[in-house]
């Protein structure tokens, strides 16, 4: 495996490359399987900028998640767009690197708030496959000059670039939460009520549900954050308006007797853990929330989590199911994410595009990568 | 500011040209007399002005798709125009151009509340977006301040912002799906009703492309629910450096206000003037609002004037009721025309990390003195986008040179510090030749090579962004192949 431990070598190592390399972060999330030779950013660490007063925190592509959520933690900050720990789901062991998280633009149950990664990333560096170091965005939140190739790059999966450094905005970690929770509703009327507390003025920043929850009863989950009084208010307002789905419990922090807790709950939702036990493939299916019931019936899988309002399924389905044939004619895409070596290159991880995003996707691979050296076959 | 010389062989068949185009629209949506191209001949940057070869209102993608497919087989270059309300000459026609005007498409095509979203044709005004989903509890979040007049298309072109993008994000945030016609006429599909857009992030891309990339007719947006309400607070302060100090902590705090608006002196005294708004007299003010119920209101603001006590305020004003609120924003909403009627400016919109904010004051101060230019700021605090105005006398000879020189040093100044060049109004013409400074070589490189993945005959919106040295043998080459 490759490792370099400066973008200098990084850039040397792509200029003179000739044969396909697997670029990867820590290697939690694999997209895919192949048996190239592995380029990791891993040795790329470190924090270079952390402004608390300005919300920014800029950090070398290989940085560790865990160090860079703890730095933010020790100023009463986080990332806002709250990235998923894939190891559970994928049985996968490495250290998810902050590289990895834009590369994948992984993005968690505060999406629905706060934007994915894409919308908290101000700035990148990356070397594209020529060995050519670029730079675009930089560290302050509101940036026009030129276009965004910082969007760009997240979630490109390394095939336009191998990310060297990023930059955030973040966000003051909440003083408070609470989860609002629903007991025994259908997929159907989740969604409705998932819908009703995220078109209320109450600022909700994760809405999921899941037919098998953690004590295998069906289980709806609503989450605010904030200050205290107004997390209580706030919760309170949705216990309300969401009564006609039955009865509504409010938990708070800490968890009422003995029970999962909050951030417990929402880590099991983050990381799609409803999933984790599961037998079969994993999917990843986007779609319009109110079409996620015709979804799931189309989906028929084993074991079903929706996050964003119903704007996320995760799916498990046996082994080999082609999930974007039982989804045709739903728009919107579906990503595989857990499958063996030849479920991969049969179905693709990813959603084929249309054809003239096919055609666009193809000449700026070939301006990015000419020699077609980054993760080739991965986006198409 | 010099703009390429228009190609003769495109001036020479503009009949042949309007005729073509004649043949795919409307009569009425054909403007080539020379009397009526004037209207288009600049945009909000009105220093600079060049009528079009002629301007085209189609009313449907299809026509657009028609208008583009006829200018690429020709060899025309395209300028796409909103409202015209750019401050950077993003819409500038060049002598030898079609200017393609999306005023007429301008629909609401879906309303969308257990989605929330919206999809509209984007000739519509920001504004009325918000207008269409108002009676449902619902806003459109990025406002910038021409959001009365300003389109959707031009919104997404520049990537606009507003005073409430602190918490609300720009448009790139708020932007699920567009229809776009590319240069050659092809439409295509991007993203959509669905949360995330599937495989490379186009939508990211193409939003503050500045129309370079294709000709966006439709867009899915994100709508809000409107808050409970909301309330502002009025600090004055006795020096930049308190005011800044003050922002900080509040950030720090975990606090996150919609909005935190920063004015200095010279502003405060042309905006007091002007709308009799009740500022104190001192070197700096802030408005800060914040939103919720009226009791998550005062928690916060409680929070927030216990730290503007301690940095020692001349003035600490909470607004009462709406009336007070109102009187609070009237001076901060009206210091553009203030500043307007009391002399011509420049406003810039460079951004710098906030912890620079005292330090870039005082520079810009300096230089003020150096070029002899009198200076007003006003600007979005939080997030550190400045709008440094120049104030500036139009009919004295080289008064606008000097203005322009200043301005570039400011913006010189942004970038040192760690910022950019611009934070939502956009490149255009303004800052084009100025995007060295802020990019090597390399990065400049990066961003033209998606441009010819997206236009290689370098057509659609030309002599923006990129300086013109940097794209020359690009747009040298285009031209030999078309010839």
């Amino acid at each position: 495996m490759l490792s370099p431990a400066t973008e200098e070598d990084l850039a040397g190592i792509l200029a003179e490359r000739s044969e396909p390399l697997d670029v990867q972060g820590g290697g939690t999330r694999r997209v895919g399987a192949s048996e190239r030779e592995r380029l990791s950013t891993a040795a790329l660490t470190g924090i270079t900028l952390y402004e608390p007063g300005a919300l920014t925190l800029v950090a070398r592509a290989g940085t560790p998640l865990a160090e860079i959520e703890g730095a933010l933690a020790a100023e009463g900050q986080m990332l806002a767009f709250e990235p998923m720990d894939h190891r559970p789901l994928l049985g996968s062991e490495g250290e998810p690197t902050i590289g990895g998280v834009v590369a994948g633009n992984v993005s968690g149950p505060r999406r629905v708030q706060a934007g994915g990664c894409r919308d908290s990333l101000i700035g990148v560096r990356f070397v594209d496959g020529t060995g050519t170091i670029v730079k675009n965005g930089g560290r302050v939140m509101k940036n026009v000059t030129g276009y965004d190739l910082a969007k760009l790059m997240a979630g490109a999966n390394g095939t336009l670039g191998v990310l060297t450094e990023v930059s955030f905005k973040v966000l003051p970690k909440p003083e408070a939460v609470a989860s609002v929770l629903l007991e025994g509703l259908s997929v159907a009327d989740a969604v409705r009520a998932m819908s009703k507390a995220l078109a209320s003025p109450f600022e909700v920043s994760g809405a999921a549900h899941a037919p098998v929850g953690v004590d295998g009863a069906p289980v709806t989950m609503i989450r605010v954050e904030g200050f205290g009084d107004s997390v209580a208010y706030r919760a309170e307002k949705l216990r309300n308006l969401l009564s006609e789905f039955g009865p509504v419990a409010v938990e708070t922090r800490e968890g009422r007797d003995g029970g999962v807790g909050t951030a417990a709950g929402w880590r099991w939702a983050r990381d799609a853990l409803a999933l984790a036990e599961a037998e079969g493939d994993v999917w990843r299916v986007s779609v319009k929330p109110t079409d996620a019931p015709k979804a799931v019936d189309a989906l028929d899988a084993d074991r079903i989590l929706l996050d964003w309002g119903g704007g996320l399924i995760w799916a498990a389905v046996p082994p080999g199911t082609d999930a974007r044939a039982r989804l045709k004619g739903i728009p919107g895409h579906a990503t595989l994410v857990r499958a063996d070596a030849e479920s991969f290159k049969r179905l693709g991880a990813f959603e084929p595009e249309s054809v003239p995003l096919a055609i666009l996707a193809k000449k700026l691979r070939q301006q990015f990568d000419p020699k077609g050296i980054l993760n080739p076959g991965l986006m198409g | 500011m010099e703009m390429p010389t228009p190609d003769p062989g495109i001036l020479a068949k503009k009949g042949r040209v309007v005729a073509r185009l004649s043949d795919v629209l409307p009569k009425d949506a054909v403007i080539s007399d020379i009397s009526e191209t004037r209207a288009y001949e600049c945009d909000a940057l009105t220093a600079y002005k060049c009528p079009p070869l002629c301007a085209v209102l189609p009313a449907s993608t299809e026509e657009v798709a028609a208008v583009l497919k006829i200018c690429h087989e020709e060899g025309v270059p395209v300028v796409p125009r909103g409202s015209g309300t750019s401050l950077a000459g993003g819409a500038l026609p060049t002598a030898d151009s079609v200017i393609l005007g999306v005023a007429r498409l301008n629909e609401v095509l879906e309303t969308d509340c257990d989605n929330r979203f919206i999809r509209v044709q984007t000739g519509r005004t920001n504004l009325s977006v918000t207008g269409a989903v108002e009676s449902d509890g619902f806003f459109y979040a990025p406002d910038p301040s021409s959001q009365l007049a300003c389109a959707i298309a031009g919104n997404i072109a520049m990537n606009s912002g507003g005073a409430h993008c602190l918490k609300y994000g720009v448009t790139t945030n708020n932007l699920l799906g567009v229809t776009m016609v590319q240069m050659d006429g092809t439409v295509v599909e991007i993203g959509g009703a669905h949360m995330d857009a599937g495989g490379y992030d186009w939508l990211g891309l193409i939003c503050g492309s500045e129309g370079q990339l294709g000709v966006v007719t439709e867009a899915t947006l994100r709508i809000l629910p409107k808050p409970e309400g909301a309330r502002p607070v009025l600090m004055g302060f006795s020096s930049n450096e308190v005011a800044g100090a003050c922002v900080s902590d509040i950030i720090k705090a975990g606090v996150l206000p919609v909005a935190i608006e920063f004015m200095d002196r010279p502003i405060i005294e042309i905006c007091e003037n002007f709308a009799k708004a009740g500022y104190p007299e001192c070197e700096a003010l802030l408005i800060v609002e914040v939103e919720g119920s009226p009791e998550e209101i005062d928690a916060q603001l409680g929070v927030i004037m216990q730290i503007a006590r301690n940095h020692d305020p001349v003035e600490l004003r909470e607004a009462a009721d709406s009336d007070e609120a109102g009187k609070i924003w009237l001076g901060r909403k009206s210091a553009f025309g203030a500043v307007g009627q009391v002399a011509d400016y420049m406003c810039l919109d460079g951004t710098i990390p906030v912890s620079a904010l005292p330090h870039v004051l005082n520079r810009i101060e300096e230089m003020s003195q150096e070029f002899g230019l009198k200076v007003g700021n006003v600007f979005h605090a939080g997030d550190g986008n400045m709008h440094p105005l120049i104030m500036f006398d139009a009919n004295k000879p080289g008064d606008l040179e000097t203005c322009e020189a200043f301005g570039a040093e400011i913006l010189k100044l942004c970038v040192e510090v760690g910022g950019c060049l611009t934070g939502e109004h956009g490149v255009g013409i303004e800052k084009r030749d100025l995007m060295d400074v802020q990019f090597a070589a390399a990065d400049l490189e990066a961003q033209m090579r998606v441009k010819d993945v997206f236009d290689p005959a370098w057509l659609l919106n030309p002599a923006k962004v990129f300086p013109l040295k940097a794209s020359e043998h690009r747009r040298s080459a285009a031209e030999s192949a078309a010839a």
